[in-house]
């Protein structure tokens, strides 16, 4: 493959932008792409970002390097190195890698509390009865009684939904 | 129609304002720095569109702004108003905001994830202000489907807002507490507890007029109850610790005489800076909740927003050299105080 810069030389170095999903490739031979600013990015791919370190459990295999999301065609180390996912089904491409700083920034693995509608009936009905289960305690601290036994019937009827389904 | 920090709230000796911000994601598209304008202006008249379709959302309700078309200074100004965050106003590409008359519910558009909601609520009012937000987030949850994970929770660009999605904080006055040396002490025990507590004005270490925002740290593995009832906890302790600290202070012939010569040169003064005045009125607020001065609470939360640089600006509607403005400032406070 011969460098699109100077159309001379052997193109050695490839860059892949990616601009709203849709990914360009350069190809660029070693002088050219120094030349261009290309050279620095890849010795250490210079972490210099805070939470982009904390992300940066980078392994050297290449495997993984070559991975990238295919909805947004970020690969981890564009993650890493910005600190951000490239888009929602970044979280799904990448969730090994992810996992361990998830569970480093938040301390824990696993979402409680409100589930949006493209989680299925089982996650929405789960997190219903974890806020019904919560705003029964807070009733029964409070000495609320009757609103706490208006909680447990709802929540009995839920809970026998949820069984009587499955 | 009046903006929402004319309304007194509740505690608001102590709490100037209470904000809950949810972070939601279309599923499909690239989050906003992955896009370039054109792509985010088409994210955001999909989520316009969708949001004016609600019942209950009228056009003369909310107003759509594209944040592009606003001057810097009244880009600014929106964030000096806490309509709006620092960031939102300082890169207005590809921007936009949806946001309701008195300015206590606010969506923007293409920030560091495509939707930001915003509600803002004067005083402690926590719960209130998580409802708002919850049925608006449900209903636009219904009209364009947001990003979400059985495992993760709602999914962030950034790995650290993820789960809820939700960040609640309220703003606290605390003078006394400030002036009795205690914020480092309190700064590293609410960080123990899941909180973060840091200047509302000025830089890190050293805020200006003993303004602070508490909010919650962690938004996965806790549920958006739970959150918000350990921030309210914690908060309710801090505003007792600061009221103690203020009727320790009572009477003090120091302590008092501060509080009115902040008044009396905020009455007097022919030139203000920025930075001196948010000092004074951090005083003359501490005056006016103790009922030291004859002066409003809520009369200097007015003040306080409306006299920061963009806002004063944005209402001369002209660029005001340093000199201008701190004159212009000066005289205004002297006129409403």
């Amino acid at each position: 493959m011969i460098c699109q810069y100077c159309g001379k030389r052997e193109a050695t170095t490839h860059i892949k932008k990616i601009v709203n999903g849709r990914a360009e490739q350069v190809d660029l031979c070693p002088a050219c792409a120094s030349r261009l600013g290309y050279g620095s990015i890849f010795p250490g791919l210079g972490l210099s970002d805070f939470l982009g370190s904390f992300l940066g459990e980078r392994g050297g295999d290449g495997r993984a390097q070559a991975l990238r999301c295919p909805q947004c065609g970020c690969s981890f180390e564009d993650i890493a190195e910005s600190g951000l996912a490239g888009c929602a089904q970044c979280y799904q491409t990448f969730r090994d890698r992810l996992a361990p700083s998830i569970a480093r920034i938040h301390g824990k693995a696993h979402h409680v509390g409100k589930a949006a509608q493209a989680a299925g009936a089982r996650v929405r009905a789960r997190s219903r009865l974890d806020a019904l289960r919560e705003e029964l305690n807070r009733a029964v601290t409070e000495q609320d009684f009757e609103h706490a036994a208006q909680l447990r019937d709802e929540i009995k009827a839920l809970e026998s939904e949820a069984n009587g389904n499955g | 129609m009046d903006k929402w920090y004319l309304h007194g709230g509740s505690e608001d000796d102590v709490v100037l304002s209470t904000r809950i911000r949810l972070a939601r994601n279309l599923r499909e598209a690239p989050f906003p720095h992955r896009l370039d304008a054109g792509a985010r202006k088409a994210v955001n008249e999909r989520i316009r569109s969708a949001m004016f379709a609600l019942g209950g959302i009228r056009e003369g309700d909310y107003r759509y702004v594209e944040m592009e078309k606003l001057s810097p200074a009244q880009a600014i100004s929106l964030a000096e108003r806490h309509a709006v965050s620092p960031e939102f106003a300082s890169d207005r590409s590809g921007r936009a905001l949806i946001l309701n008359q008195d300015e206590t519910v606010s969506v923007m558009l293409c920030e560091e994830d495509h939707i930001r909601l915003q509600v803002l609520r004067p005083g402690l009012d926590l719960e209130s202000a998580y409802d708002t937000a919850d049925k608006l987030d449900t209903a636009l949850d219904g009209a364009l489907g947001f990003a979400f994970d059985e495992e993760l929770g709602y999914l962030t660009a950034c790995p650290t807002n993820i789960g809820t999605g939700m960040r609640a904080s309220v703003m606290l006055h605390l003078p006394a507490l400030t002036r009795g040396g205690q914020m480092g002490r309190l700064s590293a025990t609410v960080s123990k507890l899941g909180l973060t507590i840091r200047g509302a004005y000025g830089e890190g270490s050293s805020p200006l007029g003993d303004f602070y925002q508490l909010s919650n740290q962690v938004t996965l593995g806790i549920s958006e109850r739970a959150a918000i009832d350990n921030l309210k906890a914690i908060a309710v302790q801090v505003v007792s610790q600061e009221r103690t600290a203020r009727e320790s202070a009572r009477g003090d012939a120091e302590f008092e005489d501060w509080i009115w010569r902040a008044y009396g040169t905020l009455k007097n003064a022919r030139l203000l800076s920025g930075r001196e005045f948010t000092d004074l009125i951090s005083a003359v607020r501490l005056g006016a909740a103790m009922q030291l001065l004859p002066v409003v609470v809520t009369h200097v939360d007015d003040l306080l927003f409306s006299m920061q640089a963009a806002t004063l600006n944005a209402a001369q509607g002209r660029e005001l050299s340093a000199r201008e403005r701190d004159q212009l400032r000066a005289r205004q406070v002297r006129e409403r105080l």
